[in-house]
């Protein structure tokens, strides 16, 4: 069988190929060379893992079985490559600005860094790709036998089962070796990748090279192959319409759900921008796949024995017609189709199975805190190594015990509905701000309950592991239980069926429990900087540094990444920095860049919370967010009140520094007034003594000159009585010990009085009055009345200092105040001086007259004791006092 | 499906390129609604004829309809591109963020 051996040879050289290119971008990444690496034109090829070996094969079977119906499967994922602005683009963006690391880190981040979500995602997604990993094993060993069965010695040793267990030996080593070489940053494998590239590029080109054979080599041009279509078994389009738009929507769905895709699309998504080229090269790229497989079909229908699998007409064709080359090509498309989808489902698998499962569970075991325990690295490294080869081999035993017989195609679509539950719970979680972490599971939870008893239970075969009893009359007997007629929906396509219910009540299921839960402050939170991604900041919250010990993220990251790795990372960024030695400053910049180098290895939740308690009461969590803004309302509270106490000790502050400068102004008035009694004292003791000396010692004088001494000597003696007569006046006013004589009389005879009293109208002073109107009658103590009267017209006499002095006095009734104003038109009183003349002692100046300044202190006092007050009237063009007294006859106390 | 939410009510008269700009993405919005009814359409021929299509029609149509799609995407997409590369660029901050 040298044909099989050949077929071995260059399989092998092929992988060899693969090794070398990923080693090589490994490499080249590593040293930070190959820009071609992060290109547009690889990021789409990647994508291209959404074609494999169910593609490559069982597109062509699809067809041979029910026509053009195959293309709904690449319909579906090129519109939603249409739509990239709606969904793609916010997916790509939500995924680099929350370092997301699988989908069912998308949706547990969404809903709260809720981690039994992300269990529950990753269980049915390794549920889902089980089967999809067993159909890649049995397409190469379908594959292998074909080639086996053509050779002319049929060996009936090349069995199947040695075959799939080596293949998924090689995938497991391989995956290793290029999906967890270095735990790195944002769990980007460049190696990975572009040995993708490269697979799409072969699986492409052999598919092509197939087409192209059949339509020109055996069909003989365009025209005769659409005529073979025409006279073959599927010349007819009969598709049913729900089927049509069924699996256009299921391959959508599948498509933006997938693990693998996801992978491909978001994780491993270098720049968004890639996106743009993706939108339209991606779906030229399913186009070009798809362009064949109906002539292949309709061919391989026409030349092929009937007995012939119609999965491998792609590799039976060429075989048939003698062409070993194009068949080898042929068998590495499908080859490549089939291992690149295994590598990256199994990365894609086993980080989310590392990242949700088994790191969360150790965590809890050993228990401290995470910079305590052991070799994180070693433990992280070793739960992807171990969850890769758990990933293949299930699916090498799921191919073991289902025994490879169904359909192609049938696997592919139930997987599809296993992860198409997933969308209500993504979409909704990217466009709607209620959705919750209840409703996501509900809508999970029952979507994928559906989904496993009415698709993938049945999906073994009759009475495998649901009884025929049970299909043909339901669970317990209820009809309505029926797999594949629920609640009574009899004669619809078995598929469709299942999606449609499981869809239905996955999404209604997720709208009510979202509509009638209460979501936690977190998910709120990241509902908000998911639903409004883009409002927010290309990344996300960054670390404020400074407070970290930079020896102790040292320490931490050894553990993680390994001491050299590590050394080297930290050294590199200490020589950014332009400091020498390991520890840079723990620079926000430096603290995100090692979070994410650190999220490669830990996932990005475990990664920010070792870097959280580290770097201490800088972190952020939604917690401390919420303690701060408590601490803030405190402080604003506090803040307030020390703003009220501070303008109420303001206003103190005035009103005491007014007090104080009213206090200080007596406190010189009085020293005034005490020189200025002393003076006063002192004037007339001094003529007294002189004078009395006089009358003592002169003997010769005459009797006039002493009488007029002795006249002297009274004079003064009666000015000191008057002077303390004013002061005890004062006093006795003050402490209100005065009685008041109440009298009835006409405050024209009480002006009358007091004018005279104070020296008449004269020369030196011209008083105008309106006698008319002063016709009012009061009752009051009308002496101490006068004495307010005559103090005032005596200070105007005293201190008006117009060339031609005048006094207008001007009395009325307001209502039942008597007003008495008198006007001078002198200079007036200045300002700052109003508020203090009607203190005690209290003189202006050096004025032309001398006085105690008791005066208007006493007209207060005796006003005061009447129940009226005398004011100074501002605005008059002089000196104005007003004295108003209530008409009621309404004294003060006493 | 809300379009991008903008911080305020933003201007009522944009620039002439800005305006440009946002139709072009409505465009690109539209793109995919219009391929999932063109998807559809074909469904009508069967309940309206009685004689089922033929596959290599159907084959020509959706192929043809392909093609187009791609075409128009690749044409939106350039255009888009090149104007994201202007500040003016309101609606998106074109720049993607500097990741390792």
């Amino acid at each position: 069988m040298p044909m099989l051996n050949l077929l071995v040879l260059v399989c092998l050289l092929y992988v060899a190929l693969l090794f070398v290119v990923a080693f090589a971008a490994d490499r080249a990444a590593l040293r930070g060379q190959g820009t071609w690496l992060r290109s547009p034109i690889v990021y789409t090829l990647s994508l291209s893992i959404y074609c494999t070996a169910w593609t490559f094969y069982g597109a062509v079977g699809f067809a041979a079985r029910s026509g053009l119906e195959f293309v709904t499967i690449y319909l579906g994922p090129t519109l939603v490559m249409l739509g990239w602005w709606w969904v793609l683009r916010k997916m790509v963006r939500v995924g680099r600005s929350q370092r997301i690391t699988s989908i069912a880190d998308l949706i547990s981040s969404r809903y709260g860094k809720s981690n039994s979500l992300a269990v529950f995602v990753t269980l049915l997604a390794v549920v889902g790709t089980t089967p999809y990993i067993a159909l890649q094993l049995q397409s190469v060993t379908l594959s292998l036998a074909a080639f086996a069965e053509t050779g002319p010695a049929t060996m009936p040793g090349v069995s199947h089962q040695p075959t799939a267990l080596w293949l998924a030996v090689g995938l497991v080593i391989f995956t290793i070796l290029f999906g967890t070489r270095n735990l790195d940053a944002n769990e980007r494998h460049h190696g990975v990748v572009m040995a993708i590239a490269l697979e799409a590029v072969v699986k492409l080109f052999a598919l092509l090279a197939v087409g192209v054979f059949v339509v020109w080599g055996l069909a003989g041009g365009v025209s005769q192959t659409l005529a073979r279509i025409d006279a073959s078994e599927i010349a007819e389009w009969n598709v049913s319409g729900s089927r049509w738009i069924g699996l256009t929507a299921l391959s959508a769905a599948a498509f933006l759900c997938l693990p693998r895709m996801f992978q491909v699309m978001v994780v491993e998504n270098e720049n968004e921008d890639h996106l743009r080229t993706a939108a339209w090269a991606f779906p030229a790229y399913l186009m070009l796949m798809s362009l064949f497989v109906v002539p292949i079909a309709a061919v391989g229908l026409d030349l092929l024995p009937e007995s012939t699998n119609p999965d491998l007409f792609v590799l039976n064709l060429p075989l048939s017609q003698g062409q070993e080359g194009l068949a080898i090509l042929s068998f590495l498309g499908g080859f490549s189709s089939a291992t690149s989808m295994v590598i990256v489902a199994a990365i894609a698998l086993s980080t989310m199975v590392s990242n949700h499962v088994v790191m969360p569970i150790w965590l809890n075991m050993t228990g401290g805190s995470a910079v305590m325990s052991g070799d994180v690295r070693h433990v992280a490294l070793l739960a992807r190594r171990l969850s890769i080869a758990g990933i293949v081999l299930l699916g090498y035993f799921y191919f073991r015990i289902s025994g490879g017989g169904t359909a192609l195609a049938k696997i592919g679509l139930v997987s599809f509905a296993g992860v198409a539950q997933f969308l209500p719970a993504l979409i909704g979680g990217l466009f709607w701000r209620g959705a919750t972490r209840t409703g996501a599971m509900a809508g999970l939870f029952i979507g994928s309950l559906v989904w496993f008893y009415s698709l993938f239970l049945p999906s073994f075969g009759a009475s495998t592991v649901l009884s025929d009893a049970i299909m043909a009359d339901g669970l317990f007997g209820l009809g309505w239980l029926r797999p594949q007629a629920l609640f009574g929906s009899e004669g619809m396509d078995p598929l469709v069926h299942a999606v449609m219910w499981s869809m239905l009540l996955n999404t209604g299921g997720f709208i009510l429990f979202s509509l009638f839960s209460f979501p936690t402050p977190i998910e709120r939170l990241q509902g908000a900087q998911f639903v409004n991604v883009y409002e927010h900041s290309p990344t996300t919250g960054g670390w404020t540094g400074g407070l970290a010990q930079t020896e102790d993220l040292l320490i931490m990251a050894q553990r993680i990444m390994g001491g050299s790795q590590a050394q080297t990372f930290f050294a590199r960024a200490a020589e950014r920095q332009g400091i020498g030695g390991y520890l840079p400053e723990p620079s926000p910049d430096f603290l995100q860049e090692l979070e994410r180098e650190l999220s490669g290895s830990v996932g990005a939740a475990a990664a920010h919370a070792m870097v959280g308690q580290i770097v201490g009461g800088a972190s952020v969590s939604v917690e401390d967010l919420m303690a701060v803004a408590d601490e803030t309302a405190q402080m604003m509270e506090y803040s307030s009140k020390l703003e009220a106490k501070s303008a109420e000790l303001t206003r103190t502050a005035r009103q005491l520094r007014e007090a104080n400068e009213k206090l200080t102004q007596l406190s010189h008035q009085k020293d005034a007034f005490l020189s200025q009694v002393s003076h006063e004292l002192r004037t007339p003791m001094t003529s007294i003594r002189a004078f009395s000396e006089i009358l003592r010692d002169g003997n010769a004088l005459k009797p006039a000159e002493s009488n007029k001494y002795a006249s002297v000597i009274h004079d003064e003696a009666i000015r000191l009585t008057r002077l303390l007569d004013d002061l005890l006046d004062l006093s006795v006013l003050e402490n209100g010990q005065v009685s008041l004589n109440v009298q009835s009389g006409a405050l024209v005879d009480l002006l009358d009085r007091a004018v005279a009293a104070a020296g008449g109208s004269a020369e030196d002073l011209n008083i105008r009055r309106s006698r008319a109107e002063e016709n009012i009658l009061l009752s009051t103590d009308l002496d101490r009345l006068a004495q307010v009267f005559i103090n005032l017209i005596t200070n105007a006499r005293k201190y008006c200092d117009a060339a031609k002095p005048s006094l207008t006095i001007d009395a009325r009734v307001s209502g039942e105040t008597l007003l008495v104003d008198f006007i001078d038109n002198g200079r007036g009183i200045p300002t700052d001086k109003q508020s203090v003349i009607f203190e005690k002692f209290s003189r202006l100046g050096e004025t032309k007259a001398g006085g105690a300044g008791l005066g208007l202190a006493i007209c207060r006092e005796i006003m005061a004791r009447l129940g009226g007050q005398v004011t100074y009237l501002p605005g008059q063009g002089g000196s104005a006092f007003r004295v108003s007294l209530p008409l009621s006859q309404r004294l003060a106390a006493q | 499906m809300s379009v991008d939410p903008k911080p305020g009510p933003g201007p009522v008269f944009v620039e002439r390129r800005t305006y440009r700009h946002r139709r072009l993405i409505d465009a690109a919005r539209m793109l995919p609604v219009l391929g999932v009814a063109l998807v559809c359409l074909p469904l009508l021929w069967i309940s309206d004829t009685g004689t089922p299509t033929p596959t290599t029609y159907a084959m020509i149509y959706f192929f043809g309809l392909w093609v187009a799609l791609v075409v128009a995407a690749a044409l939106l997409t350039r255009h888009l591109r090149d104007d994201a590369a202007t500040p003016q660029d309101g609606d998106r901050s074109g720049d993607p963020p500097g990741g390792s």
